[in-house]
């Protein structure tokens, strides 16, 4: 009778430590990211990459593009050669836009979380998996955090896609997208010039085009121009330097 | 906020706008659209805002309609009295200098941004851009909310040696593709050249604008 009881008491404690510990670590977890945050607040506006971010869909796979240019209030450049491009996965790459601090928070988060389901599935993760942690993170963190993110890569299931999570964790998949401070410059180009089913070379030369008009009109966008080709063969990472961007007219 | 209507003070009428000005060799093509809204409503849908200051020169209106077009009849008297003293017809630049003296002098009452263009003897086309009570001469301007859409367009498409119909093309293309994108801009796009031998004025309805590709459809 008073093993029973013991017993009993025993797994009762356990059964309510372990939702207490839960509950703590989950707190931990988005107190973490409050820090980051108010981390950021504490300096005048925090690094943030006014920036301007790409993904294009291909035929056979994405390419991914940013600039590198970090800048904390309007008017100072903290980094003129800041890689965006965060590899989340073999073949899936995020690009961040927004407060950085939030941006390399949530990145990190995810990296994390897609490596431990990626063992627990025993194949390499689907890049709508990718999306959705970054939607999870977003959504409900969604006071605090501030920055939106393109997620783009290739997998066995689906081929070449691309997500896109805005601000308040909406989740949307199209065939090209842009994002960033600078995007609303070449709104009107990439409607022009998209076209489906491009080659590389095509994508490569419109990626680069739409990125370089950007900075040029963008003064928070500059630098050089970050590339990453994923396809089934793998990653390449191409960095434009700024004087070999194409010209135009009034340059 | 909350509820979607901006409260405070009353929103005047605002053309949220888009407009563009080419200059081609032997005159020039103006573009605008047609929507001015007050708030979140459209209150007019037709509205043309490309205004005549003079027989070949016209202004595109942008920012606060009122501010606008009481500068655009302003000028326009200035003008009609500049051209009887001088006994001939005025130049663009002329024209240009009365908007920007006006938009400079009161530059802190004022929140309109008009673009001047058209043709005169001396010089041919000309397009002037007069943002905040600065003149500067350039073979194109954009204007209006709608512009900030279309710069890497415009600055990917244009060319200093287009002809008269390649302008007309060149700026119902930006003007489809800046009414796509911008909420305060749309309707139909009103597009006016000016050469030497006179003024051509035309009305693009929206169902025969240009369209781009859509990944929706």
């Amino acid at each position: 009778m008073r093993l029973t009881i013991t017993r009993f008491a025993v797994s009762f404690t356990v059964i309510i430590w372990r939702h207490v510990l839960k509950k703590f670590i989950h707190n931990l977890y988005v107190e973490f990211l409050i820090m980051e945050k108010q981390h950021s607040y504490s300096q005048v506006k925090g690094v943030s990459t006014g920036t301007t971010i790409l993904a294009v869909k291909f035929n056979g796979g994405v390419i991914i593009g940013s600039d590198s240019r970090a800048s904390m209030g309007e008017s100072y450049v903290s980094s003129k050669t800041i890689n965006k491009l965060i590899q989340v996965h073999d073949r899936i790459f995020c690009c961040i836009a927004g407060s950085l601090a939030d941006a390399q928070a949530v990145t990190k988060m995810a990296k994390f979380q897609l490596s431990f389901h990626s063992i627990q599935m025993e194949s390499p993760p689907l890049v709508k998996a990718a999306a959705s942690i970054m939607r999870e993170l977003c959504y409900s963190n969604k006071e605090e955090l501030q920055a939106g993110f393109i997620t783009a890569g290739w997998d066995r299931k689906k081929g070449p896609q691309i997500y896109v999570v805005s601000l308040g964790g909406m989740l949307l998949s199209q065939p090209f997208t842009i994002g960033g401070s600078g995007s609303t410059y070449i709104y009107g180009y990439v409607d022009a010039k998209f076209k489906p089913d491009m080659s590389l070379e095509e994508a490569k030369q419109f990626s680069i085009n739409a990125l370089a008009l950007a900075m040029g009109r963008d003064n928070v966008s500059g630098g050089v121009v970050h590339l990453v080709v994923i396809t089934e063969p793998g990653v390449k990472h191409i960095v434009v330097p700024g004087d070999k961007l194409p010209k135009f007219h009034d340059e | 906020m909350q509820d979607g209507i901006e409260h405070g003070s009353p929103s005047g009428l605002k053309m949220g706008t888009t407009i563009i000005a080419v200059e081609f060799d032997g005159g020039v093509v103006v573009g605008s659209d047609s929507r001015v809204s007050a708030g979140a409503s459209v209150v007019n849908r037709v509205m043309n805002k490309l205004s005549p200051l003079h027989d070949k020169i016209y202004c595109a209106l942008s920012g606060s309609a009122a501010d606008a077009q009481t500068i655009a009849e302003i000028v326009n008297y200035q003008l009609d009295v500049h051209s009887i003293e001088v006994d001939e017809d005025p130049l663009v630049c002329s024209a240009a200098t009365l908007v920007k003296n006006i938009s400079y002098k009161y530059k802190e009452e004022l929140s309109a941004h008009l673009i001047v263009a058209g043709w005169d003897r001396r010089a041919g086309g000309q397009v002037y851009a007069t943002l905040n009570g600065l003149l500067t001469r350039q073979p194109f301007a954009v204007g209006g909310s709608g512009s900030f859409y279309i710069y890497g367009f415009v600055d990917a498409e244009y060319r200093s040696d287009m002809t008269r119909q390649e302008c007309q093309e060149f700026v119902v293309n930006s003007l489809s593709l800046a009414m796509s994108r911008d909420g305060s801009s749309g309707g139909v796009a009103y597009v006016v050249t000016i050469d030497s031998e006179g003024v051509e004025e035309k009305c693009i309805l929206g169902n025969q604008l240009p369209t781009f590709y859509d990944p929706d459809i």
